[in-house]
């Protein structure tokens, strides 16, 4: 099997994050699930790197019945791998937070992250204690696996590898805080 | 007094030693205030002088205290909880406060978040600890610095109303603001 681009995973489940609120981090991630289409459930953590998984868990433990869709990186969980034994301390069953590792720090340039050479993702959230670990290494495993996080009800970290490569360019026509608005909008009508 | 001479009771119950003299009847007051505000969620991780604010947050059914690893992710979490309509707060030592910069400023700040902080202001006039002091030497002035207006809480009598104002604030800037909790406030033999 060729390896999985991030952009056909987003594609392949694109479709199922209608129902659900959704928060990306910055760069490629968030640049690529514009490409797809922008909704009103989509927020991109464009910088506090980190930090999408500690909003995601902010938005799911004040809304519990709202499913919530994290997609962070590899370099990213590891800037608040802490933030992993906080999700699985409070796990919260409508949160899935999907790591995308291309084991590269590609929106800054394309370093090596740990996550190539020695450090497993899913085993370190596994080892957190978030209670369902899966990962994927094509879109059909990815596909497989989100949608078996998505009917689960109970905290899910899927770690997908995929290739480092991504857009050309990250930043779009959605300014931040019409995004930020238009979110926290979305949120509080459901 | 430091951290380590908090002793765990073979209680279960009573969680923290009395001989540690923070004040009980002024850590009520802080959080019956941030209560009677509509604080819904706090975030915290322990600190000598937080000891009773986060029991009496663990203790309240009303309000969903998130334990951190790092104090950046609170930030995260009170982004979550804003987008989601839930009042958040976060209790923090200045330390933490330090240790949480860039959330603050890439994610409250970047994106305009009401951010409540409340900050237990160590390493001033009266400090014992040698290890707190070059924290609270530069904390009024980062904070300065970062633009983040300041309260400081000193005499019970005026908490209720100053984290009333602070709220305030927060709310009408949509953005962070600092309520430091000073020696006279939470230590009793000061």
């Amino acid at each position: 099997m060729p390896p999985m681009k991030r952009l056909d995973a987003l594609r392949a489940v694109y479709d199922r994050l209608g129902d659900s609120a959704v928060v990306t981090i910055m760069g490629a991630v968030a640049a690529e699930l514009q490409s797809i289409g922008h909704r009103p459930n989509f927020f991109y953590l464009q910088h506090a790197m980190g930090l999408a998984s500690s909003v995601g868990l902010g938005i799911a433990l004040s809304k519990p019945a709202v499913p919530v869709v994290v997609f962070d990186g590899d370099g990213s969980l590891l800037m608040n791998l802490g933030g992993l034994s906080t999700l699985a301390r409070y796990k919260p069953a409508n949160l899935i937070h999907v790591v995308f590792d291309n084991e590269s720090l590609l929106s800054v340039g394309g370093f090596p992250t740990a996550t190539g050479t020695c450090t497993r993702l899913a085993e370190v959230a596994a080892a957190s204690g978030v209670p369902r670990t899966a990962c994927a290494t094509t879109i059909d495993e990815f596909v497989t696996e989100f949608t078996a996080a998505q009917s689960a009800g109970e905290l899910t970290t899927l770690v997908a590898k995929v290739d480092a490569v991504g857009p050309a360019a990250f930043v779009t026509d959605l300014g931040l805080l019409e995004n930020r608005f238009q979110f926290q909008r979305y949120l509080q009508a459901r | 007094m430091s951290n380590h001479e908090i002793a765990k009771s073979p209680d279960p119950k009573i969680r923290y030693h009395p001989a540690v003299p923070v004040s009980a009847a002024n850590s009520q007051i802080v959080f019956d205030a941030l209560k009677t505000n509509g604080v819904r969620m706090m975030s915290a991780l322990p600190e000598t002088w937080l000891v009773h604010l986060i029991r009496l947050a663990d203790d309240d059914p009303d309000v969903t205290l998130v334990r951190l690893a790092k104090e950046e992710e609170g930030v995260g979490i009170s982004m979550g909880a804003h987008f989601a309509g839930v009042k958040s707060a976060m209790l923090m030592q200045n330390h933490g406060f330090l240790a949480a910069i860039n959330g603050i400023v890439s994610g409250a700040q970047l994106y305009r978040i009401p951010l409540l902080m409340l900050i237990s202001d160590r390493g001033t006039f009266g400090e014992r600890d040698p290890w707190q002091t070059e924290g609270g030497a530069v904390t009024e002035s980062v904070l300065s610095a970062l633009r983040i207006p300041i309260m400081r809480l000193d005499d019970p009598a005026r908490v209720a109303h100053r984290i009333k104002q602070a709220l305030t604030l927060a709310y009408s800037s949509n953005k962070p603001v600092a309520v430091l909790l000073t020696r006279d406030l939470m230590w009793e033999d000061a």
